[in-house]
């Protein structure tokens, strides 16, 4: 079954891939940086002053919109499962060399065969695992 | 050099605010979105797509014109190898992402909002720096 979306929704979810898209390009177009998280949290840890500003930006630009918009209450899994999930994820950008916004938001826009196979992976093992351990209860 | 790391900042929050309006921030609808044996929610295609669509823009403008605007350095061509540690790194990414519906740019950007996914954001700098001392350790 498919979940029904509004104009709205399909309007929100795409304005909003294409401001990922902006900030991506900006970093591209100014400095020839791939606009990837793990990249740049990584440079962050190293002490590189503008991959702790832009590591900053994320949660004040997220910030910025909930304010603008209300935003409604938002849940996250259990305390446990949360920093289990968090451990994978960085094991696996780490051996991938890149998450979701390098791979599949600047690889894909690029066309590298090696980002397409990583995003192809994430979905299909992401899809996996919520089949297998369910959908956690609102 | 001091507009550099504020352009970084603008770029973060841009990305940020872009994360926040998709619905990316909600692990419920990035878990919907992966749910394609139960109620599949496709908007994180439209939201995907647009990022593409924007970034492959910025690509393009930059390599026609062959080094960045504010950046001497030659352009960097990131590797297209398609290897074992690339799959494995995937495959334990994926597990990772559809157990919490989180990956690092939308929990760093809700962790002001909701400190909880600091838990996430704490196992993932576990995860990521383990892995770069592994490397570090089989270089020397």
């Amino acid at each position: 079954m498919i979940v029904a979306l509004s104009v709205a929704d399909w309007s929100l979810a795409l304005a909003g891939g294409a401001l990922i898209g902006l900030a991506a390009a900006g970093l591209m177009l100014a400095f020839g940086r791939v606009a990837g998280v793990s990249g740049l949290v990584r440079d962050a840890l190293s002490g590189r002053a503008e991959a702790v500003a832009f590591v900053l930006g994320l949660p004040l630009g997220a910030l910025l919109v909930q304010g603008l918009t209300g935003g409604g209450s938002v849940a996250f899994a259990s305390p446990g499962r949360l920093a289990l999930a968090g451990l994978l994820v960085g094991i696996g950008a780490g051996l991938a060399n890149g998450c979701t916004s390098g791979h599949s938001v600047c690889g894909i826009a690029r066309l590298s065969p090696r980002s397409l196979a990583a995003t192809m992976l994430f979905i299909a093992v992401g899809a996996g695992m919520v089949a297998l351990v369910g959908v956690p209860a609102p | 050099m001091t507009g550099r790391p504020a352009i970084f900042l603008l770029c973060g929050a841009v990305f940020g605010a872009g994360l926040a309006l998709s619905g990316m921030t909600d692990p419920a609808k990035v878990i919907g979105f992966l749910d394609f044996f139960g109620h599949w929610d496709p908007r994180l295609t439209a939201t995907m797509g647009g990022a593409v669509t924007v970034a492959a823009l910025g690509q393009w403008l930059v390599r026609r014109r062959g080094r960045a605007l504010l950046c001497a350095d030659p352009l960097a061509a990131p590797s297209s190898r398609i290897d074992a540690r690339l799959l494995a790194g995937s495959v334990i990414f994926g597990a990772g992402w559809g157990l919490a519906g989180l990956c690092p740019a939308p929990a760093l950007a809700v962790s002001l909002q909701y400190p909880v996914a600091l838990l996430f954001v704490a196992g993932f700098l576990a995860g990521l720096m383990g892995v770069a001392r592994l490397d570090r350790g089989g270089r020397g």
